[in-house]
């Protein structure tokens, strides 16, 4: 193909403006380089705005606290498949990140003595795993991801960020040495290409939760990085750990934040019982997710969920009164009246685990930099590469992230990476490197197709079998026959995406023609998925299979990594050592 | 359900045209949302920003039955059996029921919409007492989907010099932050007939907005600020 696009070049490139990708974006404005910000949305309408519980910090203003307890908790929540050297690396900058945030005019809630407000959350211990909990999720109310990302895309706005609002990038641009230039991108309102160019490209594209059939996630979660990535070759790791949230509102999806288990809410089965008492004696609600998550999937499997159907449980809150309700969680009895027609000051919510956080993604180390196989090193960077948030897995959360540590994530290695760019940036030649000559030949072979092919299957079709696959085969219990079909299935599915067509042929805002390009995307992510979850034969954090129902730490303390070409996978060591300090050896998890 | 939906592609069409769709509801169709995600299986064509679903991202704003509100909130039990989706007033219409929200945005932009303080920051967390803090209550909630803005006739006027009241929230936003230390360069940027004082407290946009905000009443509080400063 010979169609010369247009060029325009840059310091640097992100992809995608949710919280980690405006924190990147913000290092690198503020360092006086040229940054390009690309998003599918206006910023603050990223899936950031919609975290509603907390961001972990260990700022003790509530409760005694520790970075070091904070670590012990997160590396047991990840069931000790985490990397503890970038679990250290978090945890010790997590005040001053928030802090940072604080002093950027995030309104947090406060304390009498003027502190920020912390609340309890899954997971959060004082002294390693004790009985106490620690008040670590410092929280906006229950808009704290909206507070978040509107303080973050303000404070770009101050810092002259140069955004491209309503762009979708494609496919990465990469030499024959493996260095990522850019990207190829789409601008969503006059339907044209362009290539932008870059010495640094940060991909922070979120997760693709819409893989799944019933999902907390917003319609634009469709793993577009994680599509990009593997189409260039680049390795997805430790897909086979999705998080079902606990309490997704019964039929709708919407979240409702564990904070409403942090200020004293708990769970019912169809007999009234509080049975998480039997689950996690110690922390009962707020056990970790995945524990909590199977817990509900149990009960309801063995007949004592609620409903004509049995088929959820309720989550009661109307004993914290209206005052607590009003001040603490607003925006939960706002989602509750609208979706659920319950009032939660009168009547519990009806709620079932939901599809809700990718822990795998893009292998990132915890500069942001993306690592992939090269000639025998396992983590090679990838120069001019760069993954933050959801869209990474760097690996933080190992199996099973703890709630409040995806926004922790988003300001830790947003703004590591915005570092570790401008390091880089600055270390290279003042010139761009040349473009190879097919560099957009993909990205346009793909729309030509969209344009001219008639008569194929449906976007909407593929998409719609390939989340009720996702959601029967890979699932919060996971079983192996299940697994098996859905690997095949999924496989279909994606030889039938090759053939999709779409109707509308405009080339303004073409809404369908996004659809089309996000479900190739989606597809990446789902068969890394299902194929890593098949392969895994123990289970850990989110992957819980009937078959291997446990742990297996001899075979399995390994990250996978799933290569799209030859639909593959490979596996590589976990780093179980942390920087300063001594290892957490792996122990048998309780709550 | 019937539907009659506001139709344009500059890249096909000559002038808008408005067009009927009938839908057969399913127990799934909770919220208008839900039906155009349907029919746009139907028709690919029709085309409309969506994201969140749940009411926080501010991106599928539209005039339903002449109103302005969130299509993803609206539940359809609320609404009548025919249904008139138009796309927000006042704004150039890029397709359908997208709009360009330029202008809108500008007007955001031209409040600055961020935290000045020229201290060196603390160690630690500027001090905020929950009263003072309570003060942002109603005001950061915000979503920016312009429903307020585009049901302002003020704003239908001068898009270009009446900030707006989406724009004039945020402004009374950080005005009424006690970590910021602009107010009065703030109060001085608003301090025109225009930019501030096209608002006549017709108060559509506080009737608009789908998070029960309140901007009128913010712009009642810059005006007496205003006044006070003045005396």
């Amino acid at each position: 193909m010979s169609v010369a696009l247009q060029a325009r070049k840059f310091d640097a490139i992100v992809v995608g403006a949710g919280g980690s990708g405006l924190r990147a974006a913000l290092e690198l404005a503020r360092a006086g380089l040229r940054v390009a910000v690309l998003s599918k949305v206006f910023p603050t309408r990223s899936h950031t705005v919609a975290a509603q519980g907390g961001i972990a910090a260990p700022l003790g203003n509530s409760s005694e606290d520790h970075w070091h307890w904070h670590m012990y908790d997160t590396v047991k929540g990840s069931d000790y498949l985490g990397d503890q050297d970038a679990i250290e690396y978090m945890c010790r900058r997590a005040t001053e990140v928030v802090i940072e945030l604080e002093h950027m005019g995030m309104p947090f809630d406060r304390l009498d003595n003027g502190r920020i407000y912390q609340r309890p959350f899954g997971g959060h211990t004082q002294d390693y795993g004790s009985p106490k909990m620690a008040m670590r999720a410092c929280a906006a109310a229950d808009r704290t991801g909206h507070a978040m990302l509107h303080t973050l895309y303000q404070q770009n706005v101050k810092a002259s960020t140069q955004f491209f609002v309503e762009w979708m990038a494609l496919d990465l641009i990469r030499d024959a040495e493996g260095a990522v230039l850019g990207v190829v991108a789409l601008e969503m309102e006059t339907g044209e290409p362009m290539i932008l160019q870059a010495k640094a490209t940060i991909l922070a594209t979120g997760g693709s939760g819409r893989m799944f059939h019933s999902s907390t996630n917003a319609f634009i979660n469709t793993g577009d990085g994680l599509g990009m990535a593997a189409r260039a070759g680049i390795p997805l790791e430790d897909m086979e750990f999705y998080q079902f949230h606990p309490t997704g509102v019964y039929g709708a999806g919407i979240l409702i934040t564990e904070g409403v288990r942090g200020e004293g809410g708990y769970l019912l089965n169809k007999d009234g019982e509080r049975f998480m008492e039997r689950y996690a004696p110690n922390a009962k609600d707020l056990a970790s997710r995945d524990v909590v998550s199977r817990a509900m999937a149990t009960e309801i499997k063995e007949g004592r969920g609620c409903g004509p159907e049995a088929d959820h449980v309720l989550l009661k809150l109307d004993h914290l009164g209206p005052e607590v309700i009003n001040l603490r969680l607003p925006g939960i009895r706002e989602i509750a009246i609208k979706f659920a027609n319950a009032d939660p000051i009168k009547a519990p919510i009806p709620v079932v685990p939901t599809a809700h956080y990718q822990m795998g993604g893009i292998p990132a180390n915890h500069l942001g930099q993306v690592v992939a196989p090269r000639n025998g090193n396992r983590e090679a960077v990838v120069p001019g590469l760069y993954a933050v948030g959801e869209c990474a897995c760097v690996s933080v959360h190992g199996a099973n992230r703890l709630g409040t540590n995806s926004l922790l994530d988003l300001l830790v290695f947003g703004k590591a990476g915005g570092e570790q760019a401008i390091v880089d940036i600055r270390g290279m030649a003042a010139s761009h490197k040349d473009l190879p000559k097919d560099a957009a030949d993909r990205s346009l072979a793909r729309l030509a197709q969209l344009d001219s092919g008639t008569g194929g299957e449906r976007v909407a079709e593929v998409g719609n079998d390939l989340r009720k696959t996702m959601q029967m085969h890979c699932g919060v219990f996971r079983f192996p026959e299940l697994l098996v079909e859905g690997v095949n299935k999924v496989r279909q599915i994606a030889a039938r995406a090759e053939r999709i067509s779409i109707g509308d042929k405009s080339k303004v805002f073409n809404t369908a023609r996004i659809e089309a390009l996000e479900l190739y995307n989606l597809i990446e992510a789902a068969t890394a998925t299902v194929v890593s979850a098949e392969a895994r034969k123990e289970s850990r954090g989110a992957q819980a299979r009937a078959d291997f129902p446990d742990r297996d730490d001899k075979n399995w303390i390994k990250h996978s990594l799933w290569f799209k070409e030859g639909d593959r996978l490979e596996y590589k060591p976990v780093h179980l050592k942390p920087m300063s300090v001594e290892t957490f050896e792996p122990k048998v998890r309780t709550y | 359900m019937r539907f009659s939906i506001y139709r344009y592609d500059p890249d096909r069409d000559a002038r808008p045209r408005m067009q009927d769709y009938e839908l057969k509801l399913e127990p799934t169709d909770r919220m208008l949302l839900d039906a155009l995600v349907r029919l746009k299986a139907q028709d690919d064509s029709l085309s409309f920003r969506r994201s969140c679903r749940e009411g926080v991202c501010g991106s599928d704003a539209m005039n339903i039955n002449g109103k302005n509100g969130l299509a993803c909130i609206t539940k359809i039990a609320d609404l009548p059996e025919k249904v008139t989706l138009r796309p927000l007033p006042g704004l150039p219409v890029v397709r359908d029921l997208i709009v360009d929200m330029t202008q809108f945005f500008n007007q955001y932009h031209s409040v600055k919409p961020y935290l000045i303080n020229h201290d060196a920051p603390p160690e630690r967390e500027r001090l905020q007492s929950p009263a003072e803090r309570e003060e942002l209550n109603g005001l950061y909630e915000c979503i920016l989907c312009a429903c307020c803005s585009t049901s302002c006739p003020s704003f239908w006027w001068n898009p270009d010099k009446y900030v707006g009241p989406a724009g004039l929230l945020q402004a009374y936003r950080f005005i009424a932050d006690t970590r910021d230390q602009a107010t009065g360069e703030r109060l001085d940027n608003l301090d025109d007939p225009y930019r501030l004082f096209r608002c006549h407290t017709i108060m559509n946009c506080t009737d608009a907005c789908p998070k029960n905000l309140n901007p009128a009443q913010a712009i009642g509080k810059i005006k007496e600020m205003l006044v006070r400063r003045a005396v």
